[in-house]
């Protein structure tokens, strides 16, 4: 059945990469920024070192699992501080329009303009490198679509006639936000969250591998890229395993989207013939 | 019917059936209406003719109701609308620079009373105003003009809303039973959440006053804690109401509250509106389009056209012999096999007018099969009594 | 000279591997010339039913047994080309919302001409002035401007005249209307039914009006098939089932609805209800399907589905009780 295999294949893919940074500790052979042995430098990989060794003889395989915590905690906070902010923006512009929406809708095409990496970029230039900063600075940059979407949901479901009766019940607006509005936008938010989540990683990554996220030698997957690029040809597994790590978590995430929408949309179509 | 809620609302003892319904008569078993607005009428305009004017209504001890009718007439009315108007500005397709707004009238002027323990209906067709008048009644649409005094509360062009007071005061109940139920909220929540809201806490009582509103609407306990896609369209509608009653308002707006039910059931919710105006003593405004279901239901009946009531009285006169062309003119709009025998009745020609842009004069005059230059030209006519509390606002009525 | 015959019509609506009968044992026919009206409440099968006579059943449900025969032929038997021909030129239908059915980004003018260049092969110049007539004999006032207008400028009413003048265009022999009014106020609505029912006449074109509204299809149909739960319960003469109908939920039906005039009637304003709802297509009932709500049950009601007994005047029942 094609909609399940999405969210299985997906939601696999996801739960390995989450269950490898949790576990990191456990099923790590070294310390990843510790045991560095340059004896045993560049080495490609074996039975002793699942992924070879990196240019200060530290295993990969460790770092790549350690390397998911700090991805997958970037990915997930981050997205979850944009979808909080997005949601809260767009379903109040949505709700009360007026100057609010106005404003909101301004704030968010200006968002839309300039490409949210620079945007990250120029407040991590600010802030410095590190992981709140990388937080921070991920987390007010990529709110722009659930914006959109959490404004749109809004604008269609304030005309039901049960928002209609809260309000003559006597609800307040943020009650009827909360308890009327907003249970009945969970899908498509919960999807749009799930696909943001697949970008906030790679925007990890992109920012790691400009050095401007996570700096070494603390194991990012985007950092051990940008370490990796002068080998390349030489010493590809370098850049083979963090380079697929992050894109089977990506992918993953992308499949569980999919899956998830494809069964929390058409529920309402197959309602009545 | 409004003699018996006007007795329960004097707080005289009523016989009670097993079920706790009133026992004497059925309910809505008519007495004479004609004679009741006498009653009622002769009460408001010969305040000389007490208790001891000899009201020929049928059954016996109807002399104790006919005083307390007179002394009902004589409370003040549960809502009262005073000049009304409701105008909406509409910016014009660039951003209102330069391109106009343009106004949309959406009621232009009118006045409304509703007793305790009556049924208004209000008809009209699309763009007629009564879902706005509806609205504004509830406090969702700012009033232009006009004062609204519900109960005795003020609502209407100036100041705040006490919206928590006017929710228990007033309640609607809304035409799309789809799409007027929280999907993701069960009965329970749906209809509890309002008493906590309106601070009822003790839990036992929260969940007496549920169960009770469930029966009194037709479904049981085990229907509580399911949601509503597990409901057929005439029980969504039967939730709802149990939904705008739960805070136990005085005056509840039906909107076209059988329109989008199928037509077997729609007599089911139809008797359910009138008991439940009976046992709980509730005023109804009845909007519809449906002369058939407002007949059925109301005392009194104003009829709207683009804004304005053109014309208003106790049902029996407003369909038996209407005044005003466009009331015929919807009465000859009814398919033969149900016309009712003995109402001549022009059909009426043409399209509504828009509310952008309504015509000079009587509104009505582009498509009324009687109108004459003076219909034409402003100002337009007022509403003027016809007969025995019937006003009709027509230039041609005699 | 019958025009559409339809017999022992069964449509199926096929869901995730199982089947359910959502119209069953549908039989009726309509002479040149005539006007049948096929009423219902949701769920009764009358707009399917409509489908499949023209052809357009859309995927999940299907044919699944029975014949429909217009003018003698079985359409079933007719590949796509040969169906796609007789729709417009001799079978034509109108629906409920005339703003989706007609295309926003043409000129009104253009889409009734558009039925004159692809059926009959006129010209531009005369399609376009055939269609401005067209839009003369709906009675849509000053023609040669409103036909230059779009659909969205125009009002509800206005729309769906040019909906029956793209349906008439060609002179069919068979207009299927399913619900043609309902979206209307009441005033437009009779002038439309007038409209309808006076071109008709004139053209001699037979209609097949679908709707919920009992009032409107004995107004207008000289014949009236009343459909429950899929099934064709009673076909009567319109003056006879308001009279005198015979199958308990027609009864039923007229008794309750709330028409003016009824309540001075009567003397009360109670009306009299029929209990319980209409079965969805996953909960038809077994034997005969309006047997839960029935004031007329017995044994045999629940077991067994009533076969059609003749009755006086042409008239046909479904029932075990009828009468």
């Amino acid at each position: 059945m094609k909609l399940g295999a999405n969210i299985l294949i997906g939601g696999a893919l996801f739960l390995v990469a989450v269950l490898a940074g949790v576990f990191a500790p456990w099923i790590a052979h070294t310390d990843p920024v510790m045991d560095a042995n340059l004896m045993v430098a560049e080495e490609p990989p074996s039975r002793e070192f699942w992924f070879g060794t990196d240019a200060q003889g530290r295993d990969i395989y460790s770092r790549v699992l350690y390397g998911a915590r700090i991805s997958l905690t970037v990915g997930i906070f981050a997205q979850l501080v944009n979808t909080l902010i997005g949601t809260a923006l767009g379903l109040s512009a949505g709700y009360w329009g007026g100057w609010w929406d106005d404003f909101v809708t301004g704030l968010t095409n200006l968002l839309l303009a300039i490409p949210s990496l620079i945007f990250a970029l120029a407040i991590m230039a600010i802030l410095g490198p590190g992981l709140t900063s990388l937080l921070i600075a991920l987390g007010l940059t990529n709110w722009s679509f659930t914006c959109r979407l959490a404004r749109a949901s809004a604008l269609s479901l304030k005309s039901q006639g049960y928002v209609q009766a809260s309000k003559v019940l006597g609800y307040g607006d943020l009650r009827i936000m909360l308890t009327q509005l907003l249970p009945n936008m969970l899908g498509p938010l919960i999807v749009i969250g799930t696909l943001g989540m697949g970008g906030t990683i790679l925007a990890e990554a992109a920012l790691s591998f400009l050095g401007l996220g996570i700096r070494p030698p603390y194991p990012s997957w985007g950092s051990m890229l940008s370490e990796a690029r002068d080998q390349i040809t030489t010493a590809p597994w370098l850049s083979v395993f963090p380079g697929l790590a992050i894109f089977l978590t990506v992918l993953g995430l992308n499949l569980l989207g999919d899956g998830l929408r494809d069964i929390l949309d058409p529920q309402s179509r197959s309602r009545r013939l | 019917m409004a003699d018996e809620a006007g007795q329960s609302h004097l707080g005289l003892h009523l016989p009670l059936n097993r079920e706790g319904r009133i026992a004497e008569g059925d309910p809505g078993r008519d007495r004479e209406p004609r004679d009741l607005t006498l009653s009622r009428s002769a009460a408001r305009t010969d305040p000389g003719s007490g208790p001891g004017q000899a009201l020929p209504l049928s059954a016996g001890g109807e002399g104790a109701q006919s005083s307390n009718a007179i002394a009902q007439a004589d409370e003040a009315a549960l809502l009262e609308v005073k000049d009304l108007v409701v105008e909406f500005q509409i910016a014009g397709p660039f951003l209102g620079i330069g391109g106009g707004t343009r106004v949309l009238h959406a009621v232009s002027g009118v006045d409304l009373t509703v007793r305790a323990g009556e049924c208004l209906g209000l008809v009209g067709e699309s763009g007629c105003g009564k879902t706005t008048v509806a609205l504004s009644i509830l406090g969702l649409v700012p009033a232009t003009r006009g004062a609204i005094t519900i109960d005795g509360m003020e609502i209407g062009s100036r100041g705040s809303i006490d919206r928590r007071r006017l929710a228990r005061t007033v309640q609607m109940v809304f035409q799309d039973p789809y799409a007027s139920l929280n999907p993701r909220q069960t009965v329970r929540r749906t209809l509890v959440d309002p008493l906590r809201l309106h601070g009822t806490t003790n839990a036992g009582e929260i969940e007496d006053r549920m169960a009770d509103m469930l029966r009194r609407v037709g479904l049981t306990g085990d229907h509580a804690d399911r949601y509503p896609h597990e409901f057929s369209g005439g029980q969504r509608q039967r939730i709802g109401i149990a939904r705008a009653l739960i805070l136990r308002p005085k005056l509840v707006l039906c909107d076209e509250p059988v329109s989008a039910l199928d037509v077997s059931i729609r007599a089911q919710i139809i008797n359910l509106l009138l008991e439940l105006k009976e046992s709980l003593g509730l005023s109804y405004i009845m909007i519809s389009h449906d002369l058939g279901v407002v007949e059925h239901m109301s005392d009194r009946v104003a009829v709207m056209y683009l804004g304005r009531i053109v014309e208003t009285g106790d049902w029996r006169a407003i369909f038996e012999r209407p005044g005003h062309p466009y009331t015929r003119g919807l009465i000859a709009a009814i398919p033969d096999v149900f016309a009712p025998a003995g109402v001549a009745a022009d059909k009426v020609r043409g399209e509504i007018p828009s509310p952008f842009d309504p015509p000079a004069g009587c509104a009505f005059h582009p498509r009324c099969p009687i109108a004459v230059d003076q219909c034409r030209a402003p100002p337009g006519p007022e509403l003027r009594r016809l007969g025995t509390a019937h006003e009709v606002s027509c230039w041609r009525a005699s | 000279m019958t025009l559409l015959a339809v017999e022992d019509l069964r449509i199926d609506l096929t869901a995730g591997g199982i089947s359910h009968a959502a119209v069953d044992s549908v039989s009726f026919e309509i002479a040149r010339g005539e006007t049948f009206g096929l009423v219902g409440e949701s769920g009764c099968g009358k707009t399917i039913t409509a489908l499949a006579v023209m052809g357009l059943l859309p995927q999940p449900l299907a044919i699944g047994g029975g014949k429909v025969r217009f003018d003698g032929r079985a359409i079933e038997s007719l590949d796509a080309d040969e169906m796609r021909r007789l729709r417009g030129k001799r079978l034509a239908m109108i629906f409920q919302e005339p703003m989706t059915a007609l295309n926003p980004l043409l000129p009104v003018g253009r889409q009734i001409a558009e039925m004159f260049i692809l059926h009959e092969g006129a010209s531009w110049r005369d399609a376009e002035r055939r269609a401005v007539e067209m839009l003369a004999r709906v009675r849509v006032s000053a023609p040669e401007r409103r036909a230059r207008d779009y659909p969205h400028q125009l009002s509800g009413g206005m729309r769906q005249r040019v909906m029956i003048a793209i349906a008439l265009a060609c002179s069919p022999d068979l207009l299927i209307a399913d619900e043609p009014t309902t979206a209307l106020d009441v005033t437009v609505q009779s002038e439309m039914v007038d409209l309808m029912r006076d071109l008709c006449v004139a053209n001699g074109t037979a209609i097949l009006m679908i709707s919920h509204d009992l009032g409107l299809v004995g107004s207008m149909c000289r014949t009236v098939g009343v459909m429950y739960a899929g099934r064709l319960v009673e076909v009567r003469s319109s003056a006879d089932v308001f009279k005198s109908a015979a199958h308990p939920y027609t009864r039923g039906l007229v008794a309750s609805l709330p028409r003016l005039g009824s309540r001075a009637a009567i003397g009360q304003q109670r009306l009299q209800e029929i209990s319980g709802v209409v079965p969805s297509i996953a909960d038809f009932p077994p034997g005969c399907r309006f047997h839960p709500r029935c004031d007329r049950l017995t044994d045999v009601c629940r077991t067994v589905a009533p076969g059609v007994t003749a009755l006086a005047g042409n008239g046909r029942v479904r029932c075990h009780h009828h009468g």
